[in-house]
Protein backbone atom coordinates (compact mmCIF):
# COMPACT_ATOMS: atom_id res chain seq x y z
CA UNK A 1 0.00 0.00 0.00
CA UNK A 2 2.92 2.27 -0.71
CA UNK A 3 0.68 4.55 -2.77
CA UNK A 4 -1.16 5.49 0.40
CA UNK A 5 1.82 7.59 1.39
CA UNK A 6 2.11 11.07 0.03
CA UNK A 7 4.57 13.87 0.29
CA UNK A 8 2.69 15.05 3.36
CA UNK A 9 1.30 13.10 6.27
CA UNK A 10 -2.39 12.37 6.49
CA UNK A 11 -3.93 14.15 9.45
CA UNK A 12 -6.25 12.18 11.68
CA UNK A 13 -8.41 13.34 14.59
CA UNK A 14 -9.45 10.60 16.99
CA UNK A 15 -12.55 10.67 19.23
CA UNK A 16 -12.58 8.74 22.52
CA UNK A 17 -14.80 8.56 25.57
CA UNK A 18 -13.58 9.30 29.10
CA UNK A 19 -12.54 5.71 29.69
CA UNK A 20 -10.33 5.25 26.63
CA UNK A 21 -9.29 8.89 26.91
CA UNK A 22 -7.65 8.02 30.22
CA UNK A 23 -9.88 10.11 32.51
CA UNK A 24 -11.64 7.29 34.34
CA UNK A 25 -14.58 4.91 34.31
CA UNK A 26 -18.30 5.43 34.86
CA UNK A 27 -17.65 7.82 37.74
CA UNK A 28 -16.07 10.21 35.23
CA UNK A 29 -18.79 9.85 32.57
CA UNK A 30 -19.86 13.44 33.23
CA UNK A 31 -16.50 14.72 32.02
CA UNK A 32 -16.75 17.74 29.69
CA UNK A 33 -15.09 17.58 26.28
CA UNK A 34 -11.39 18.39 26.02
CA UNK A 35 -8.59 17.89 23.53
CA UNK A 36 -5.21 16.20 23.77
CA UNK A 37 -2.49 16.90 21.20
CA UNK A 38 -1.40 13.64 19.57
CA UNK A 39 -2.64 10.10 20.12
CA UNK A 40 -4.05 8.71 23.34
CA UNK A 41 -4.86 5.13 24.44
CA UNK A 42 -6.16 3.15 21.44
CA UNK A 43 -4.91 6.01 19.26
CA UNK A 44 -1.35 4.77 19.69
CA UNK A 45 -2.37 1.36 18.34
CA UNK A 46 -4.28 3.06 15.54
CA UNK A 47 -1.26 5.06 14.48
CA UNK A 48 1.03 2.03 14.71
CA UNK A 49 -1.24 -0.15 12.56
CA UNK A 50 -1.69 2.60 9.97
CA UNK A 51 2.08 2.80 9.68
CA UNK A 52 2.37 -0.99 9.39
CA UNK A 53 0.24 -0.62 6.28
CA UNK A 54 2.65 2.02 5.01
CA UNK A 55 0.12 4.79 5.44
CA UNK A 56 1.91 7.90 6.59
CA UNK A 57 -0.52 9.22 9.15
CA UNK A 58 -0.38 11.35 12.23
CA UNK A 59 -3.03 11.59 14.90
CA UNK A 60 -2.88 15.33 15.32
CA UNK A 61 -5.40 15.48 18.14
CA UNK A 62 -7.54 13.29 20.35
CA UNK A 63 -10.92 14.66 21.37
CA UNK A 64 -12.33 13.20 24.58
CA UNK A 65 -15.79 13.51 26.11
CA UNK A 66 -17.59 11.71 28.92
CA UNK A 67 -20.35 9.39 27.68
CA UNK A 68 -23.05 10.80 29.97
CA UNK A 69 -22.01 14.35 29.29
CA UNK A 70 -22.28 13.74 25.54
CA UNK A 71 -25.66 12.02 25.87
CA UNK A 72 -27.08 14.79 28.06
CA UNK A 73 -25.74 17.70 26.01
CA UNK A 74 -25.46 16.23 22.54
CA UNK A 75 -26.46 19.33 20.60
CA UNK A 76 -24.15 21.62 22.52
CA UNK A 77 -21.25 19.17 22.44
CA UNK A 78 -21.57 18.76 18.67
CA UNK A 79 -21.80 22.53 18.23
CA UNK A 80 -18.53 22.83 20.12
CA UNK A 81 -16.65 19.81 18.80
CA UNK A 82 -17.45 19.84 15.09
CA UNK A 83 -15.80 23.25 14.41
CA UNK A 84 -12.97 22.27 16.76
CA UNK A 85 -12.32 19.05 14.82
CA UNK A 86 -12.57 20.90 11.50
CA UNK A 87 -9.99 23.34 12.78
CA UNK A 88 -7.40 20.56 12.69
CA UNK A 89 -8.05 20.09 8.93
CA UNK A 90 -8.25 16.30 9.29
CA UNK A 91 -8.09 14.00 6.27
CA UNK A 92 -9.94 11.41 8.34
CA UNK A 93 -11.72 11.26 11.68
CA UNK A 94 -11.80 8.00 13.60
CA UNK A 95 -14.26 7.54 16.49
CA UNK A 96 -13.99 4.64 18.91
CA UNK A 97 -14.13 1.62 18.60
CA UNK A 98 -17.10 1.67 20.95
CA UNK A 99 -17.73 -2.12 21.18
CA UNK A 100 -20.99 -2.61 23.10
CA UNK A 101 -20.91 0.69 25.05
CA UNK A 102 -24.26 2.25 24.13
CA UNK A 103 -23.74 5.92 24.94
CA UNK A 104 -20.23 5.77 23.46
CA UNK A 105 -21.58 4.21 20.26
CA UNK A 106 -24.25 6.90 19.99
CA UNK A 107 -21.61 9.59 20.48
CA UNK A 108 -19.28 8.08 17.86
CA UNK A 109 -22.17 7.83 15.39
CA UNK A 110 -23.30 11.41 16.06
CA UNK A 111 -19.80 12.81 15.52
CA UNK A 112 -19.20 10.87 12.31
CA UNK A 113 -22.61 11.63 10.84
CA UNK A 114 -22.10 15.35 11.56
CA UNK A 115 -18.72 15.35 9.82
CA UNK A 116 -19.54 13.35 6.68
CA UNK A 117 -21.85 16.03 5.19
CA UNK A 118 -18.98 18.53 5.63
CA UNK A 119 -16.81 16.40 3.37
CA UNK A 120 -14.67 14.99 6.17
CA UNK A 121 -14.44 11.17 5.99
CA UNK A 122 -15.35 9.81 9.42
CA UNK A 123 -15.50 6.18 10.49
CA UNK A 124 -16.36 4.34 13.67
CA UNK A 125 -16.67 0.76 14.92
CA UNK A 126 -19.03 -1.02 17.29
CA UNK A 127 -20.77 -4.25 18.22
CA UNK A 128 -23.90 -5.30 16.34
CA UNK A 129 -26.17 -4.70 19.35
CA UNK A 130 -24.85 -1.21 20.10
CA UNK A 131 -27.83 1.19 19.80
CA UNK A 132 -25.59 3.54 17.84
CA UNK A 133 -25.71 1.07 14.97
CA UNK A 134 -29.40 1.39 14.15
CA UNK A 135 -29.27 5.12 14.59
CA UNK A 136 -26.29 5.82 12.35
CA UNK A 137 -25.65 2.86 10.01
CA UNK A 138 -27.25 4.62 7.05
CA UNK A 139 -25.10 7.72 7.24
CA UNK A 140 -21.84 6.35 8.65
CA UNK A 141 -19.56 3.46 7.72
CA UNK A 142 -19.43 1.39 10.91
CA UNK A 143 -16.88 -1.39 11.27
CA UNK A 144 -18.20 -4.49 13.04
CA UNK A 145 -16.43 -5.43 16.28
CA UNK A 146 -16.91 -8.04 18.98
CA UNK A 147 -18.70 -6.88 22.11
CA UNK A 148 -15.71 -6.35 24.38
CA UNK A 149 -12.43 -4.50 24.40
CA UNK A 150 -10.51 -7.78 24.01
CA UNK A 151 -11.25 -7.36 20.29
CA UNK A 152 -9.35 -4.04 20.20
CA UNK A 153 -6.49 -5.01 17.94
CA UNK A 154 -8.64 -6.81 15.34
CA UNK A 155 -11.15 -3.95 15.41
CA UNK A 156 -8.51 -1.27 14.94
CA UNK A 157 -6.89 -3.27 12.13
CA UNK A 158 -10.20 -3.33 10.24
CA UNK A 159 -10.66 0.40 10.85
CA UNK A 160 -7.18 1.02 9.46
CA UNK A 161 -7.93 -0.87 6.24
CA UNK A 162 -11.17 1.04 5.80
CA UNK A 163 -9.46 4.27 6.82
CA UNK A 164 -6.80 3.90 4.13
CA UNK A 165 -9.48 3.47 1.47
CA UNK A 166 -11.29 6.56 2.73
CA UNK A 167 -8.01 8.52 2.77
CA UNK A 168 -7.48 7.61 -0.86
CA UNK A 169 -10.98 8.78 -1.64
CA UNK A 170 -12.10 5.33 -2.75
CA UNK A 171 -15.82 4.73 -3.07
CA UNK A 172 -16.94 2.01 -0.65
CA UNK A 173 -19.36 0.02 -2.82
CA UNK A 174 -19.84 -2.96 -0.55
CA UNK A 175 -19.55 -2.07 3.16
CA UNK A 176 -19.73 -5.72 4.17
CA UNK A 177 -16.62 -6.56 2.14
CA UNK A 178 -14.79 -3.91 4.18
CA UNK A 179 -15.84 -5.46 7.48
CA UNK A 180 -18.59 -2.87 7.95
CA UNK A 181 -22.28 -3.25 8.63
CA UNK A 182 -24.57 -3.04 5.62
CA UNK A 183 -25.96 0.47 5.22
CA UNK A 184 -29.24 -0.63 3.70
CA UNK A 185 -28.56 1.41 0.57
CA UNK A 186 -29.27 -0.16 -2.80
CA UNK A 187 -26.86 0.73 -5.60
CA UNK A 188 -27.30 -0.20 -9.24
CA UNK A 189 -24.38 -1.63 -11.13
CA UNK A 190 -23.66 -4.02 -13.99
CA UNK A 191 -22.84 -7.55 -12.93
CA UNK A 192 -20.84 -9.70 -15.34
CA UNK A 193 -23.12 -12.67 -14.73
CA UNK A 194 -26.82 -12.41 -15.68
CA UNK A 195 -29.37 -12.74 -12.87
CA UNK A 196 -30.65 -16.16 -13.94
CA UNK A 197 -27.16 -17.63 -13.68
CA UNK A 198 -26.51 -16.05 -10.28
CA UNK A 199 -29.87 -17.32 -9.03
CA UNK A 200 -29.18 -20.89 -10.20
CA UNK A 201 -25.66 -20.78 -8.73
CA UNK A 202 -27.08 -19.59 -5.43
CA UNK A 203 -29.74 -22.28 -5.46
CA UNK A 204 -27.16 -25.00 -6.16
CA UNK A 205 -24.98 -23.75 -3.31
CA UNK A 206 -28.00 -23.81 -1.04
CA UNK A 207 -28.90 -27.36 -2.09
CA UNK A 208 -25.30 -28.45 -1.50
CA UNK A 209 -25.38 -26.76 1.89
CA UNK A 210 -22.56 -24.44 0.87
CA UNK A 211 -22.44 -20.84 2.07
CA UNK A 212 -24.16 -18.32 -0.17
CA UNK A 213 -25.13 -14.71 0.13
CA UNK A 214 -28.56 -13.41 -0.83
CA UNK A 215 -28.70 -10.38 -3.11
CA UNK A 216 -31.96 -9.28 -1.55
CA UNK A 217 -32.12 -9.64 2.22
CA UNK A 218 -35.63 -9.75 3.63
CA UNK A 219 -36.19 -6.85 6.04
CA UNK A 220 -36.44 -7.70 9.69
CA UNK A 221 -39.95 -7.45 11.15
CA UNK A 222 -40.38 -7.27 14.87
CA UNK A 223 -43.06 -9.16 16.73
CA UNK A 224 -45.51 -7.94 19.34
CA UNK A 225 -47.41 -9.99 21.90
CA UNK A 226 -51.10 -10.29 21.00
CA UNK A 227 -53.14 -7.79 23.00
CA UNK A 228 -55.83 -9.07 25.37
CA UNK A 229 -59.25 -9.43 23.75
CA UNK A 230 -61.95 -6.82 24.21
CA UNK A 231 -64.49 -8.15 26.68
CA UNK A 232 -67.38 -6.10 25.37
CA UNK A 233 -67.85 -3.82 22.37
CA UNK A 234 -70.28 -1.48 24.13
CA UNK A 235 -68.82 1.99 24.42
CA UNK A 236 -65.46 0.94 22.97
CA UNK A 237 -63.90 3.35 20.48
CA UNK A 238 -62.67 1.54 17.35
CA UNK A 239 -60.59 3.23 14.66
CA UNK A 240 -60.33 2.30 11.00
CA UNK A 241 -57.01 2.46 9.16
CA UNK A 242 -56.30 1.40 5.62
CA UNK A 243 -53.22 0.79 3.51
CA UNK A 244 -55.55 0.59 0.51
CA UNK A 245 -55.22 4.28 -0.34
CA UNK A 246 -58.83 5.43 0.26
CA UNK A 247 -58.68 9.23 0.40
CA UNK A 248 -61.10 12.12 -0.11
CA UNK A 249 -61.58 12.83 -3.81
CA UNK A 250 -58.64 14.72 -5.25
CA UNK A 251 -56.19 13.15 -2.76
CA UNK A 252 -55.69 16.42 -0.83
CA UNK A 253 -52.46 15.28 0.89
CA UNK A 254 -50.96 14.01 -2.38
CA UNK A 255 -50.19 10.58 -0.94
CA UNK A 256 -47.95 8.89 -3.49
CA UNK A 257 -49.43 6.01 -5.52
CA UNK A 258 -46.35 3.95 -4.64
CA UNK A 259 -43.49 4.20 -2.12
CA UNK A 260 -45.66 6.41 0.08
CA UNK A 261 -43.78 8.90 2.24
CA UNK A 262 -46.88 10.00 4.15
CA UNK A 263 -50.32 9.11 5.40
CA UNK A 264 -53.53 11.08 5.71
CA UNK A 265 -56.03 11.56 8.53
CA UNK A 266 -59.59 12.20 7.43
CA UNK A 267 -62.87 12.94 9.16
CA UNK A 268 -65.74 10.49 9.25
CA UNK A 269 -67.97 12.89 11.13
CA UNK A 270 -71.51 12.72 9.75
CA UNK A 271 -70.58 10.20 7.06
CA UNK A 272 -72.95 7.21 6.83
CA UNK A 273 -71.13 5.70 3.87
CA UNK A 274 -68.37 6.45 1.39
CA UNK A 275 -69.39 7.42 -2.10
CA UNK A 276 -67.71 7.50 -5.48
CA UNK A 277 -68.06 11.26 -5.62
CA UNK A 278 -66.55 11.93 -2.18
CA UNK A 279 -63.79 9.34 -1.92
CA UNK A 280 -61.38 7.51 -4.22
CA UNK A 281 -58.37 5.24 -4.18
CA UNK A 282 -54.90 6.77 -4.53
CA UNK A 283 -53.24 3.36 -4.62
CA UNK A 284 -51.10 2.57 -7.67
CA UNK A 285 -50.70 -1.13 -6.98
CA UNK A 286 -54.11 -2.50 -7.91
CA UNK A 287 -56.89 -1.77 -10.39
CA UNK A 288 -58.84 1.03 -8.71
CA UNK A 289 -62.05 0.52 -10.71
CA UNK A 290 -63.95 -1.31 -7.96
CA UNK A 291 -62.66 0.84 -5.10
CA UNK A 292 -63.53 4.03 -6.96
CA UNK A 293 -67.04 2.73 -7.75
CA UNK A 294 -67.65 1.97 -4.09
CA UNK A 295 -64.86 2.93 -1.63
CA UNK A 296 -66.64 0.89 1.10
CA UNK A 297 -65.12 -2.14 -0.64
CA UNK A 298 -61.78 -1.10 0.88
CA UNK A 299 -62.84 1.04 3.84
CA UNK A 300 -66.20 -0.35 5.06
CA UNK A 301 -67.80 2.79 6.49
CA UNK A 302 -71.34 1.79 5.52
CA UNK A 303 -71.21 -1.41 7.56
CA UNK A 304 -69.26 0.24 10.37
CA UNK A 305 -72.27 2.56 10.85
CA UNK A 306 -74.77 -0.30 10.71
CA UNK A 307 -72.85 -2.40 13.23
CA UNK A 308 -72.26 0.65 15.41
CA UNK A 309 -76.00 0.90 15.91
CA UNK A 310 -76.44 -2.83 16.49
CA UNK A 311 -73.43 -3.49 18.72
CA UNK A 312 -72.99 -0.20 20.53
CA UNK A 313 -69.30 0.53 19.84
CA UNK A 314 -68.12 3.99 18.81
CA UNK A 315 -66.28 4.39 15.50
CA UNK A 316 -63.42 6.84 15.93
CA UNK A 317 -64.41 10.02 14.06
CA UNK A 318 -61.15 10.00 12.06
CA UNK A 319 -59.65 7.39 9.81
CA UNK A 320 -56.03 7.10 8.70
CA UNK A 321 -54.98 6.07 5.22
CA UNK A 322 -51.80 5.45 3.33
CA UNK A 323 -50.78 3.56 0.22
CA UNK A 324 -49.17 0.21 0.93
CA UNK A 325 -47.37 -0.23 -2.36
CA UNK A 326 -43.62 -0.63 -2.19
CA UNK A 327 -43.73 1.49 0.96
CA UNK A 328 -40.48 1.14 2.88
CA UNK A 329 -40.57 -0.63 6.21
CA UNK A 330 -38.89 2.43 7.75
CA UNK A 331 -41.68 4.73 6.54
CA UNK A 332 -44.38 2.29 7.59
CA UNK A 333 -42.86 2.06 11.05
CA UNK A 334 -42.70 5.85 11.29
CA UNK A 335 -46.38 6.20 10.28
CA UNK A 336 -47.38 3.53 12.79
CA UNK A 337 -45.54 5.22 15.64
CA UNK A 338 -47.17 8.58 14.97
CA UNK A 339 -50.63 7.13 14.42
CA UNK A 340 -50.45 4.94 17.54
CA UNK A 341 -49.54 7.91 19.73
CA UNK A 342 -52.58 9.85 18.45
CA UNK A 343 -54.94 6.90 18.78
CA UNK A 344 -53.92 6.26 22.37
CA UNK A 345 -54.20 9.96 23.16
CA UNK A 346 -57.72 9.97 21.66
CA UNK A 347 -58.85 7.00 23.72
CA UNK A 348 -59.09 4.50 20.87
CA UNK A 349 -59.10 0.94 22.24
CA UNK A 350 -59.07 -1.15 19.08
CA UNK A 351 -58.23 -0.82 15.41
CA UNK A 352 -59.39 -2.53 12.25
CA UNK A 353 -56.78 -2.21 9.51
CA UNK A 354 -57.81 -3.04 5.97
CA UNK A 355 -55.29 -3.89 3.26
CA UNK A 356 -55.68 -4.53 -0.42
CA UNK B 1 -55.85 -4.73 16.14
CA UNK B 2 -57.48 -6.90 13.53
CA UNK B 3 -55.96 -6.95 10.05
CA UNK B 4 -58.45 -7.54 7.25
CA UNK B 5 -56.26 -8.34 4.27
CA UNK B 6 -56.19 -10.14 0.98
CA UNK B 7 -52.72 -11.70 1.19
CA UNK B 8 -52.50 -13.60 4.46
CA UNK B 9 -48.81 -14.46 4.10
CA UNK B 10 -47.84 -10.78 4.01
CA UNK B 11 -49.88 -10.10 7.12
CA UNK B 12 -48.17 -13.04 8.85
CA UNK B 13 -44.74 -11.88 7.75
CA UNK B 14 -45.16 -8.34 9.04
CA UNK B 15 -46.43 -9.68 12.36
CA UNK B 16 -50.17 -8.97 12.59
CA UNK B 17 -51.75 -11.07 15.36
CA UNK B 18 -55.45 -11.10 14.49
CA UNK B 19 -55.79 -11.74 10.77
CA UNK B 20 -59.08 -11.85 8.84
CA UNK B 21 -58.79 -13.03 5.21
CA UNK B 22 -60.48 -10.67 2.75
CA UNK B 23 -62.06 -11.20 -0.66
CA UNK B 24 -59.52 -9.96 -3.22
CA UNK B 25 -56.82 -7.35 -3.64
CA UNK B 26 -58.85 -4.72 -5.55
CA UNK B 27 -61.95 -5.20 -3.34
CA UNK B 28 -61.01 -6.72 0.02
CA UNK B 29 -64.41 -6.00 1.58
CA UNK B 30 -66.64 -6.32 -1.43
CA UNK B 31 -67.37 -8.30 -4.54
CA UNK B 32 -68.55 -6.39 -7.60
CA UNK B 33 -69.89 -9.60 -9.16
CA UNK B 34 -72.56 -9.91 -6.48
CA UNK B 35 -75.88 -8.04 -6.44
CA UNK B 36 -75.60 -5.00 -4.15
CA UNK B 37 -77.61 -6.50 -1.27
CA UNK B 38 -75.48 -9.64 -1.23
CA UNK B 39 -72.28 -7.63 -1.47
CA UNK B 40 -73.32 -5.58 1.55
CA UNK B 41 -74.10 -8.76 3.44
CA UNK B 42 -70.64 -10.09 2.59
CA UNK B 43 -69.04 -6.86 3.83
CA UNK B 44 -71.08 -6.94 7.00
CA UNK B 45 -69.99 -10.51 7.70
CA UNK B 46 -66.32 -9.69 7.16
CA UNK B 47 -66.46 -6.67 9.43
CA UNK B 48 -68.37 -8.70 12.02
CA UNK B 49 -65.63 -11.31 11.81
CA UNK B 50 -62.99 -8.63 12.47
CA UNK B 51 -64.98 -7.40 15.49
CA UNK B 52 -65.27 -10.98 16.74
CA UNK B 53 -61.51 -11.40 16.31
CA UNK B 54 -60.97 -8.37 18.55
CA UNK B 55 -63.05 -10.10 21.22
CA UNK B 56 -61.24 -13.45 20.94
CA UNK B 57 -58.36 -14.13 23.35
CA UNK B 58 -55.31 -15.44 21.47
CA UNK B 59 -51.80 -16.51 22.41
CA UNK B 60 -50.20 -16.31 18.98
CA UNK B 61 -50.81 -15.14 15.41
CA UNK B 62 -54.25 -16.35 14.47
CA UNK B 63 -56.05 -16.40 11.13
CA UNK B 64 -59.81 -16.07 11.59
CA UNK B 65 -60.93 -17.78 8.40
Amino acid sequence: MAEASQSRKYRIVHYLNQFFGGVGGEEKADCEPFTIQGPQGPGRLLEKLFREENADVEIVATVVCGDSYFADHQENVLRELIPLIRGYHPDLVVAGPAFNAGRYGMACGAICSSLEPLGIPAITAMYKENPGLDQYRKTVLIVETANTVSDMEAAVRKMVRLGIKRLRGEEIEFPKAEGCFEQGIRKNYFHEEPAYRRAIDMLLRKINEEPFETEYPIPFFDRVEPRPALTDLKGVTIALITSGGIVPTGNPDHIESSSASKYGKYSLEGLETLEAKTHQSAHGGYDNTYANEDPNRVLPIDMMRKLEKELGFKPHPWYYATVGNGTSVDNARKFAKEIAVELIRDGVQAVILTST
Amino acid sequence: MAHVCSIITISQTVGANRIVPAVAIPHPLGNPKLPLAEEKELRRNLLKKALDALQTPIEEQTVFS
